[in-house]
């Protein structure tokens, strides 16, 4: 074909070992996963479901093999193309959900949606002047979620996504992910739980 | 530069907002200038000789206090991951948490000098000449003091490491900054000397903090 059809893009690791403080956590895990994919990395707890995402995001160096992403953007490296949704929220108390976001959305760059628009869509805007400090449990990963629409990023890796989020909460969610799918992007989760969308399932340290 | 701008704009924000810590420094600064006097006794030759000295001192305490937070909030919130992911270098971003610090944390005690120069008995020339000191040699407190908070968060040490690492780094500006101070006030030596040497020390901690800051929390990525 020629240069005018897109590479479709492919997140790809090859041989990929993880030692974390002197103790090897996995080795030689091979793992792909292409636009409009989601995988689910399944594994009893300290398998290294978080540590797999920590490597692909660029937060911890591999101990051996590669990650690739073939197909976006040639100018950024893989964890500037990677949005990280960890189990610490990263949001200051002191400042208001609008003040939080809009912080974020100005320091990550890049092709921006509305911020009231994604805070509505997280159900938060009744909320927006509040300080974080006073945002329970599941409206702070909501409010996370809502850096994940505002800014957009093709590589989505999401870490217990559905933690603290109510049955109405995942529901949204799981609409969220699939529309985030079918503008091509990838998703990356680790979970115990199902995501309420069809994953390849991407099993680390044998069966649970 | 719009994400350093955010990022310089938020970090002042939280610390000038309750509980943020921009205070804190202040109130110690003050704590320990207002307590000087009673400690030296009514003797007002003496005390407007160790003047400049009292005054260095506390602003060093005093930036150096919060200093230690500097990268451990950003650090516990996860905050600091996605600073590390970003299109931002992390030497930038660093330079730009540092400044915001001085701006929210330095500032201050250079404008509080002049009133505390009063009770030390400092007349107005001294107090002009120990502001402008601080306002030279306080970057370098902060810029050094950042390597020190940098691998805090690293070595998971806090503040004992802190003081470990950054009180030796910041005796040459103690020494030089007061020593500027005494000649503008009284001689014989020249200010200019050992004030270049404050601004040498300064623009080079500029330059050296934030690489070392940086590649400080890169290594200890976990």
């Amino acid at each position: 074909m020629n240069g005018l059809v897109p590479v479709k893009m492919q997140l790809a690791g090859r041989g990929v070992t993880c030692v974390r403080g002197g103790r090897e956590v996995f080795s030689g895990l091979d793992f792909e996963a292409v636009a409009g994919e989601a995988v689910a990395v399944v594994g009893r707890n300290g398998s290294g479901k978080t540590s797999l995402l920590r490597l692909i995001a660029g937060l911890l160096i591999p101990a051996g093999g590669t990650i690739v992403l073939d197909g976006g953007d040639a100018d950024m490296t893989l964890p500037e193309q990677c949005h990280y949704l960890g189990h610490r929220d990263a949001l200051k108390p002191a400042l208001s959900v609008a003040e939080n976001l809009s912080f974020w959305a100005e320091f990550l760059g890049g092709e921006r949606c509305d911020a009231a628009e994604s805070l509505a869509t997280v159900g938060l805007d009744h909320a927006t002047d509040l300080p974080a400090g006073f945002l329970s449990a599941g409206q702070r990963r909501r409010l996370s979620l809502a850096r994940l629409l505002t800014v957009r990023r093709p590589v989505w890796l999401l870490d217990e996504p559905t933690n603290a989020l109510d049955v109405a909460g995942q529901d949204m969610f799981g609409g969220l992910m699939r529309e985030h799918l079918a503008r091509g992007g990838m998703i990356v989760a680790a979970t115990h739980a199902p995501l309420g969308i069809d994953t390849r399932e991407l099993r680390i340290g044998g069966t649970a | 530069m719009t994400a350093l701008a955010a990022l310089i704009r938020r970090d002042i924000k939280i610390a000038l907002r309750v509980g943020g810590g921009a205070l804190i420094g202040v109130l110690f600064f003050l704590t320990v200038v207002v307590l000087m006097p009673f400690a030296v006794g009514p003797d007002l030759a003496l005390l407007s000789r160790l003047g400049p000295a009292i005054l260095w001192l506390g602003a060093l305490l005093a930036s150096l206090l919060t200093l230690d937070r500097l990268f451990m909030a950003d650090h516990e919130d996860g905050s600091l991951d996605l600073i590390t992911m970003s299109r931002t270098p992390l030497e930038l971003a660093c330079a730009a948490k540092a400044l915001a610090h001085w701006l929210a944390a330095g500032l201050p005690l250079i404008v509080a000098t002049p009133v505390l120069g009063l009770l030390l008995n400092l007349d107005m020339v001294a107090t002009g000449a120990v502001a402008l000191t601080l306002l030279a040699g306080t970057p370098a407190l902060t810029f050094t003091g950042m390597i020190g908070a940098a691998l805090a968060v690293t070595l998971h040490r806090g503040g004992l490491l802190m003081a470990v690492l950054v009180l030796p780094l910041s005796i040459p500006v103690l020494i030089f900054g007061v020593a500027a101070s005494q000649a503008a006030i009284t001689g014989p030596l020249s200010f200019g000397a050992p004030f270049s040497i404050l601004c040498a020390l300064s623009l080079v901690s500029l330059v050296i903090g934030p690489f070392a800051a940086a590649a400080s929390l890169k290594h200890g990525l976990d």
